[in-house]
């Protein structure tokens, strides 16, 4: 089967953001100062083939696991569609 | 004694480490490139400073995977003296062969200015001729020096000895203000259990000949000849 994991990568809560303090600051100076706290992350898509479902989340997780996030700063979420997804 | 520069794709300090090894320094030096699966006959294995990979994910994150990583690991465990500058510093990290992660920097700019640090640890592979509270003037270039470690990994570092250099000012003070990057506890350099591997944010390379305005990098580079 091939899946489309959609894999977001953040800062954790504990780890100071500067560039998402920035952002903020920027919006503030725009008018926008309701906007309490930004964080930037990354969005990532994958294509792969597996088995199933389950071999594709395991393969994902090592992937975020040991190359797509930093296990010191950053935790990682994703999600799976078959087939390329809707695109 | 021989030292080894690696060449990574985008690598851009390995001619400024070789040109310092060998005309300041008088030391043999030879570039192993990031392909290679062994590091030839070197003592002593430098990651320098540069983009390598385009600094694309993380920095650090891929070069860390190139085929060469293996055999730095591997000249690491049996006690080689490994030197991370800069981006070889951020390699390092995520190679897991020294604690941590790079952020970018607290003010976000790219710092490129000559600052000051303290040697905390003489116990080191590049640190070894220097004195414990000698303050040293290196220059830094980069825009992910910000370092970061747990809680647990800090007091790992701290109550070991394992913090080789913290940023201060001219007088050896710490401060806010003296810390170009936000690092924690001012952090710019830290080691090994073992002392043999060390990386650090400042380019001593870039100072070790009175041309290029100061000659303090020239105690970091040759503490690794000898050391054993």
């Amino acid at each position: 089967m091939e899946y489309l994991a959609t894999i977001s990568v953040m800062l954790k809560a504990t780890v100071l953001d500067p560039q998402g303090e920035a952002v903020r600051k920027s919006l503030a100076s725009l008018g926008y100062g309701q906007v309490q706290k930004v964080r930037v992350g990354k969005h990532l898509e994958l294509v792969l083939e597996a088995a199933d479902r389950e071999a594709a989340g395991a393969l994902v997780d090592e992937l975020c696991h040991r190359l797509l996030s930093n296990p010191v700063i950053e935790e990682y979420s994703f999600s799976l569609d078959e087939g390329e997804g809707p695109r | 004694m021989k030292f080894g520069v690696v060449v990574f794709p985008g690598s851009n300090c390995d001619a400024d480490a070789y040109f310092a090894l060998q005309d300041d320094l008088g030391q043999k030096v030879e570039y192993i490139w990031h392909g290679d699966t062994d590091l030839g006959k070197v003592d002593a294995v430098i990651l320098p400073g540069g983009f390598s990979y385009g600094d694309y994910l993380r920095t650090g994150a891929l070069a860390r995977f190139a085929p060469v990583m293996g055999a730095v690991a591997q000249f690491a465990a049996r006690g080689g003296p490994v030197l991370g500058i800069c981006n070889g510093f951020q390699i390092l990290l995520e190679a897991g062969l020294l604690p941590g992660a790079m952020l970018r920097n607290a003010c976000l700019q790219f710092r490129c200015e000559w600052v000051h640090v303290r040697v905390e640890s003489t116990a080191t592979a590049f640190s070894r001729r220097c004195h414990r509270g000698q303050v040293l003037r290196l220059p830094i270039a980069h825009g992910e020096g910000n370092y970061y470690a747990g809680p647990e990994a800090r007091r790992e570092l701290e109550e070991n000895g394992r913090v080789v250099l913290r940023y201060c000012d001219p007088d050896g003070r710490e401060s806010a203000a003296a810390n170009p990057n936000g690092s924690l506890a001012h952090i710019a350099g830290i080691s090994n259990a073992r002392g043999n591997v060390v990386g650090m944010m400042p380019h001593p390379e870039r100072c070790c000949s009175r041309l290029l305005g100061g000659t303090d990098g020239r105690s970091i580079l040759l503490s690794a000849v000898g050391f054993s």
